[in-house]
């Protein structure tokens, strides 16, 4: 009865948020719009303050030099430890009595179907419309750096997660921070945990929801027309079904379905690439120098640094702490193990993903140059013009997959749609373990936070983008002030596992099961 | 050294055919019967976030509803008949765990159950008793 009336309750609010006609709904959205951005403004602005006397953002120089220590600290792990990730994801190492429970590949390809979704398409198309070629250089640096900030997080969330009578393990910066910083005998462990939480439930809201619900939504208006409340409106029932009603078998349909789009999406930008293989030389040399030189975008070199390294964030997630909440129910004596593994995760999603997102771009001639002077020519908004006059995220590399093939609009924008989704019910599960972390469990309580999360849904699909985006990229990183303080504090916990593991390996005590 | 017989067993009528004709084949050689159990599962599937934080408790619900259900009852039969009985169960593909599970116990043979199923998707992608035919260490018995 009690799920009846709270169904019944939600369903007339996203009725009222949906209201009937659409000539009344594009107001709406504008109205949605303007308060959403009104009541986020300060929060935004707080956490994309300038560094004084710079124009550069402070919350991106902490991700990045949160990123560089964990580099430099680890010995380069992210090289170091590359092939042994790849070894213990296949199943070398893993013990067949272990059979039936969660492997490291299963691990991974959850919190990768949390990672891979729009910040690998939009996200991207957004960082090279206003950095221009360059910033895919620094996209692509910032993922490799992040791959240390991951194997980080990862670690300590098996390390330090809670493992119940029933068998069902919950973890993540919550756990980590408060129970490593007990161990350690440092203060304000509960704080910190709390903190992360608050910032994890915003950013499942935020990045995990709204960015995501806004950009399928408009992929699909820009391919079939339908207008954004709809398919925002269908969405948010969609997802409604999964999380409250318990539909599993669609969040089952899709965690099968999406891994096989993403490789379709490399393999078609492949092709892409490789289709005009002449220009290959030519787009790197665009990459390179747009990272070096002043190439005519807002803020320079600088602005195409600031574009990569937020995007790459953004998309990887690494030193965000949301990956360590999937990553740690894995079934392993070694918490160390599935740090190895994670930091293949930055790798895949921006190494791999985000950099065929910015060729294709690149290369299908999408960012106008000014032929004489080699400078980018920017409109009234201060992003770069392109060649199909296309704006915003996923319409740009829409247009540029369309360049190449005519069916591609329509693929991506099934894609897009599942990324979304599968994005969605990942991050609804972070925001839920954040949730009920701090409030508790109970059916009414985490009734509460899924009911919001699906009018999130809507808010997203129907508010414009640059309100969606900051706010969305605000959540996401305020997220990593918390992790990567406890990051900081608990690395020499880390360094111990590490240096045991790698002795024990050398040794022959840790061998392989399978040759 | 005990003389053991692996009979792949999940309560289905083929694999009580195979069970049967393990009981005759145990008598004649004074062997003991292994009764193996072996749930589907690949490493490599895709799961969402909930079912990795409940994995363990589900694996244990399963492995428990497994033996209550299924293997228990052949294990109080064959006893009940007077036979030495041993049980397996375990996660994996049914072929191959079958084949480890003879080689770590030392099985002299393996006996299952032909599923009479002769449709395209076994045709092509092969069925347990054709894999174990064609890899097993040990002679393999298909009940039909």
């Amino acid at each position: 009865m009690q799920k009846r009336i709270s169904f019944a309750a939600a369903m007339a609010a996203l009725a009222v948020l949906g209201s009937a006609s659409p000539a009344a709904a594009q107001t709406l959205g504008e109205q949605v719009d303007s308060i959403f951005a009104a009541s986020t403004g300060w929060f935004v602005a707080l956490i994309f303050a300038d560094l004084p006397g710079t124009n550069i953002p402070w919350i991106v120089g902490w991700l990045v030099v949160g990123a560089v220590v964990f580099t430099v600290y680890f010995g380069f792990i992210q090289f170091r430890a590359f092939g042994h990730a790849i070894a213990l994801v296949s199943g070398k190492y893993a013990n067949p009595k272990d059979a039936g429970e969660v492997s490291h590949f299963q691990a991974l390809a959850t919190a990768l179907s949390g990672t891979v979704g729009l910040g690998n398409i939009a996200g991207v198309a957004v960082a090279v419309s206003i950095g221009g070629a360059g910033a895919t250089f620094w996209m692509i640096l910032a993922g490799l750096l992040g791959m240390a900030s991951k194997f980080t997080e990862c670690t300590l969330g098996v390390k330090y997660r809670n493992e119940y009578a029933d068998g069902t393990v919950s973890g993540g910066p919550m756990y980590y921070l408060e129970k490593g910083f007990k161990e350690r005998g440092l203060p304000f462990g509960k704080l910190m945990a709390f903190g992360f939480a608050i910032m994890c439930v915003l950013g499942a809201l935020g990045g995990g929801n709204m960015f995501q619900a806004n950009q399928a939504a408009s992929q699909i208006q820009s391919v079939t027309g339908a207008p954004t409340w709809l398919t925002g409106l269908l969405l948010a029932v969609i997802v409604f079904a999964v999380i409250v009603g318990g539909i599993k078998s669609i969040a089952r349909v899709t965690e099968k379905v999406v891994p096989f789009m993403g490789i379709g999406y490399v393999a078609v930008s492949l092709l892409i690439i490789f289709m005009n293989a002449d220009m290959i030389g030519w787009a790197f040399g665009q990459i390179f120098a747009g990272a070096f030189t002043d190439t005519g975008i807002i803020g320079g070199m600088i602005g195409a640094l600031i574009q990569g390294f937020r995007r790459a964030a953004f998309s990887n997630e690494a030193g965000i702490g949301s990956a360590a909440i999937a990553h740690s129910a894995v079934r392993t004596k070694e918490p160390i193990t599935e740090g190895f593994v994670s930091l293949l995760e930055p790798f895949i999603d921006t190494v791999i993903i985000c950099t065929m997102t910015a060729l294709v771009i690149i290369i299908t001639g999408q960012l106008l140059m000014d032929a004489q002077t080699g400078q980018y020519i920017l409109n009234d908004a201060g992003r770069i013009v392109t060649a199909s006059g296309a704006t915003g995220g996923v319409p740009i590399t829409s247009a540029a997959f369309e360049s190449a093939f005519s069916w591609a609009p329509a693929a991506l924008a099934i894609a897009v749609v599942l990324f979304a989704f599968s994005t969605m019910i990942t991050w609804s599960y972070y925001g839920l373990k954040a949730w009920t972390y701090m409030l508790g469990e109970g059916k009414n309580r985490e009734l509460v936070f899924k009911v919001t999360f699906c009018v999130f849904v809507f808010i997203g699909a129907v508010s414009s983008l640059d309100a969606v985006l900051d706010f969305s990229d605000a959540a996401l990183f305020a997220m990593a002030v918390f992790n990567i303080i406890g990051l900081y504090f608990l690395m020499p916990i880390v360094k111990k596992e590490l240096e045991s593991y790698l002795a024990r390996l050398q040794s022959g005590e840790i061998k392989p099961y399978k040759k | 050294m005990t003389n053991r017989i692996v009979v792949a067993y999940d309560d289905s009528e083929p694999s009580k055919r195979a069970l049967e004709h393990a009981i005759e084949a145990a008598r004649l050689t004074n062997a003991a019967i292994l009764v193996a159990h072996v749930l589907e599962w690949s490493p490599y599937s895709f799961l969402t976030a909930e079912e990795l934080a409940e994995r363990h408790k589900r694996r244990n619900e399963e492995v428990s509803r497994a033996k209550q259900a299924v293997v228990d009852p052949a294990v109080a039969e064959l006893k009940k008949r007077g036979l030495e009985v041993d049980t397996e169960i375990r996660y994996g593909k049914v072929a191959e765990t079958l084949i480890a599970i003879a080689e770590e116990t030392g099985a002299s043979q393996i006996i299952i159950g032909r599923t009479g199923h002769s449709t395209i998707a076994s045709r092509v992608f092969g069925s347990v008793a054709g894999s174990l035919a064609q890899v097993s260490p040990v002679p393999v018995t298909i009940v039909p």
